[in-house]
């Protein structure tokens, strides 16, 4: 189960996902992204600090953006996660596709930089 | 076919008495008009009365009483029928009479005699069809109380037949009392008449006709046989006479009673008919729109009977179903009358902010009637509508229409408030029932592809003189695709595959059936492990949607320089223990999971390894449900838990090593229902070829 919230900081959109991700809560944060870029937002951060578990439908969910965000010219930084999560996108290889992050100050700074 | 045979008999031993009765009485009446004295006793043509009596009653009881099949109309029917035959022959014996010339005739004590014996026959015939008949209306939704009392009357009635066989000596204050105490008795049994309420219309006229109709032969046959009586016993008075029989004149006083208080039950009915017939039928639409959700393939059906029994319950003209799809859609079904139309009153209500239940935002239901009469072009005058649901989550509603103004009731309100629920119980239990049936498939769906995960699996691994191999899978419930392989290139060379496929279920089996293609196809060229990567990931695009993607990690085992070329794509890091060393490690390298890279790019992202291996040496390879098998605590089984129960069996062979893994994960998790595939695949090399080395 995962509960995800928003807000916005400096242009930018702050998407925090609360608990798991798995392929069921997986749709949800899809659906949050999509929502997010409709609304026509450019910078998206993900703050993965409450985030306790990702599943591969989940890390899914960022793998399937990163050509569209490339096309559109759009940034997304993921950033505050465990270091069990960030285990987990090491081992797919996903810290060469996504920016990653350690907190928000960096985050932001590196969705600022052209 | 022993009653057949035994109302045959019954009949015979009828015939037989009446015969005996005949000649027994006309033998007393003659040697008594004779003043002879008598060759038979006086007693005897009473006595053989009453065994044709009995004979009778025993043969209707037969042929009527036991007759399961025999319904109201037809019961009435019987009556009639016998009555008919009985008025007929008397009739015809009347215009023979008329035909010869009475005069001659009308003196002779025995000719009278005979006519009366025969009209006396027949009325006793007549009479006991009709009490088996009246029997089985009375007790139709007996109560005990009734079946004991008709019991005590039927026996008591039969009792009273030794009265008349001057076995007691006849009183007159005796004969009154037992008349009286019959009449009464049967006053009391013919108020049970609940079988009227059960005819329709039609059978209501046809029991006035048939009733009436037997009405008129009792007054016949009584009136004919109290002629002829009156007659013989102007002339002698030993016959049979009825007219002191108990039995019979009870008899004839129960039949008529009953015959007049049916016809008039009946007759003072039948205004009240159709709301019988109403109530019946709502009975039956209600136990339709139930039995519906068992029969009817589609929710529309559903639908279309509930709009159906409760157009026909309240005599609508009309009516449709609006259903909600989602929070903007809605969908209408209609009944006699077009979707436009209903639509279009939909809209004139919503024009004229009428709050109602056709509006979304109230489920009161409402009577929106008044409403209706300034919408022109339309021809309904009545409205009603109710809010259906399901779940307590509204629905939907049902609106029905008259032509009439102010064409619905109370009553009809109720009636369809009524439907209305049952109508939301059967969607529901129709959902339920969708719902589980698609359980049902999907799990069936789950059963083939795990049937084909297994069969994608090698039955067997290669083997070498260098290294033994041991590889086990078990998946969850939910299908997941792990998978791995060997294959043989040439005598030196073997490639070691293992594989995880996002996602589970039927799709996940079908793209590991891809992996195991792209492997057996690119493998057997004997290409470095990041071609294969490239080249499994240009193929893999093309078959794998988007945010699915296959981690795979390929081995290349040489033999003859005994080095391990490898690539890993997003897979688990495999545990390498080196005996050397006496040290396991992790080998991770770099390298992007097969589908997440979608163009050429894709070459930048994975990069080739190569290590030289040594006796004794282990790699595991394993999928992340290993590491991620749960304890029941929540804590995950981990890369250094695996490290270490490898440590603890480095000595073992490959099979024995996997078998002490299992347990230790399956000790860890503390249940036999994984939740993810466990998947490992161990690779040992052996010590044998060293010595064959060292040699």
């Amino acid at each position: 189960m995962v509960h995800i919230k928003r807000l916005q900081e400096d242009g930018a959109d702050i998407i925090t996902p609360i608990g798991e991700i798995d392929a069921s809560s997986s749709i949800e944060l899809d659906l949050t992204i999509a929502k997010s870029v409709g609304e026509g937002f450019t910078k998206i951060l993900v703050d993965c600090s409450s985030l306790e578990y990702i599943s591969s439908a989940g890390l899914g969910v960022f793998m399937s953006y990163i050509e569209e965000f490339k096309d559109k010219n759009l940034k997304m930084v993921l950033f505050g996660m465990s270091e069990k999560v960030a285990n987990t996108f090491e081992i797919l290889g996903l810290y060469e596709l996504l920016t990653i992050a350690k907190d928000k100050v960096e985050a932001k700074k590196k969705v600022h930089e052209v | 076919m022993r009653t057949k045979a035994l109302s045959r008999l019954l009949f015979a031993v009828g015939v037989i008495t009446w015969v005996a009765l005949l000649f027994t009485d006309i033998s007393v009446v003659f040697s008594t008009k004779r003043n002879l004295p008598a060759e038979i006793p006086t007693w005897l043509p009473g006595v053989i009365l009453n065994l044709y009596v009995i004979a009778l009653y025993y043969y209707y009881k037969l042929k009527i009483d036991r007759d399961d099949q025999l319904n109201f109309v037809d019961l009435l029917w019987r009556v009639f029928a016998t009555g008919l035959v009985a008025t007929v022959f008397s009739l015809i014996i009347r215009l023979i009479e008329y035909l010869i010339g009475a005069t001659s005739l009308a003196g002779n004590v025995v000719y009278i005699e005979i006519t009366y014996l025969i009209n006396l026959g027949l009325m006793i015939s007549f009479l006991l069809a009709a009490f088996s008949a009246w029997k089985r209306l009375i007790l139709y939704q007996k109560s005990k109380w009734l079946l004991r009392l008709w019991a005590f009357f039927e026996y008591s009635l039969l009792i009273s037949l030794l009265y008349n066989s001057s076995i007691i000596p006849k009183a007159d204050w005796l004969y009154n009392t037992l008349i009286g105490f019959f009449v009464v008795v049967g006053l009391v049994l013919s108020g049970n008449l609940k079988w009227v309420a059960f005819l329709n219309f039609r059978q209501k006229w046809t029991s006035l006709l048939l009733l009436l109709l037997t009405i008129f032969y009792l007054v016949y046959s009584f009136y004919t046989n109290s002629a002829l009586a009156m007659s013989v016993s102007g002339e002698e008075s030993g016959f049979a006479d009825y007219r002191t029989h108990v039995f019979i004149q009870s008899l004839i006083a129960f039949v008529t009673v009953y015959s007049i208080f049916s016809f008039l039950v009946i007759l003072f009915n039948l205004p009240t008919t159709s709301v019988f017939e109403q109530k019946l039928e709502e009975v039956v639409n209600f136990q339709r729109i139930s039995q519906s959700i068992q029969t009817e393939q589609s929710e529309e059906s559903v639908y279309n009977i509930l709009l159906e029994t409760s157009v026909s319950s309240v005599f609508a003209d009309a009516a449709w179903f609006e259903i909600k799809i989602s929070e903007q859609d809605h969908r209408v079904f209609t009944y006699r009358i077009s979707e436009k139309e209903a639509t279009e009153i939909i809209d004139h209500l919503k024009s004229h902010h009428v709050t109602g239940v056709l509006d979304q935002s109230t489920d009161k239901t409402k009577n929106l009637s008044k409403h209706l009469g300034s919408l022109r072009g339309s021809r309904y005058r009545s409205i009603l509508a109710f809010p259906i649901y399901v779940k307590g989550e509204n629905i939907g509603k049902l609106a029905l229409l008259k032509e009439l103004p102010d064409g619905f009731n109370k009553e009809m309100t109720k009636i369809v408030s009524t439907f209305a629920n049952q109508a939301g119980i059967s969607i529901e239990n129709f959902r339920l029932l969708e719902e589980a049936l698609q359980s049902e498939r999907y799990k069936e769906e789950l059963k083939i592809a795990k049937a084909v995960q297994k069969s994608l699996l090698p039955q067997m691994l290669e083997k070498d003189s260098q290294f033994e191999i041991a590889a086990f899978s078990e998946s969850a419930d939910e299908v997941g695709g792990d998978y791995y392989d060997t294959l043989r290139i040439n005598p030196q060379e073997t490639s070691l595959i293992i594989a995880d496929v996002s996602g589970k279920g039927t799709t996940a089996a079908f793209h590991m059936s891809q992996m195991k293609g792209i492997f057996h196809s690119l493998a057997q060229s004997c290409i470095e492990p990041d071609e294969f990567m490239i080249r499994a990931n240009r193929a893999l695009v093309y078959c794998l949607e988007r945010g699915s993607f296959i981690s795979a990690s390929f081995f290349l085992v040489n033999t003859h320089d005994r080095k391990v070329r490898y690539a890993r794509a997003g897979h688990c890091p495999v545990l390498y223990y080196s005996a050397a060393t006496d040290k396991s490690e992790y080998l991770k390298d770099k390298g992007v999971a097969l589908g997440m890279v979608r163009n050429n790019s894709y070459g930048n992202f994975i990069e080739a390894n190569e290590f030289q291996y040594g006796p004794g040496d282990i790699m595991v390879l394993y999928t992340d449900g290993v590491t991620e098998a749960k304890s029941t605590k929540g804590d995950e089984f981990g890369y250094e838990r695996l490290a270490e129960v490898l440590m603890e069996v480095r000595t073992l062979t490959p099979l024995q090593i996997q078998d002490h893994l299992i347990n230790k994960l399956y000790e860890f998790s503390g249940t036999k229902n994984i939740n993810d595939d466990y998947t490992t695949m161990i690779i040992k090399f052996n010590h044998q070829t060293q010595t064959i080395l060292n040699r």
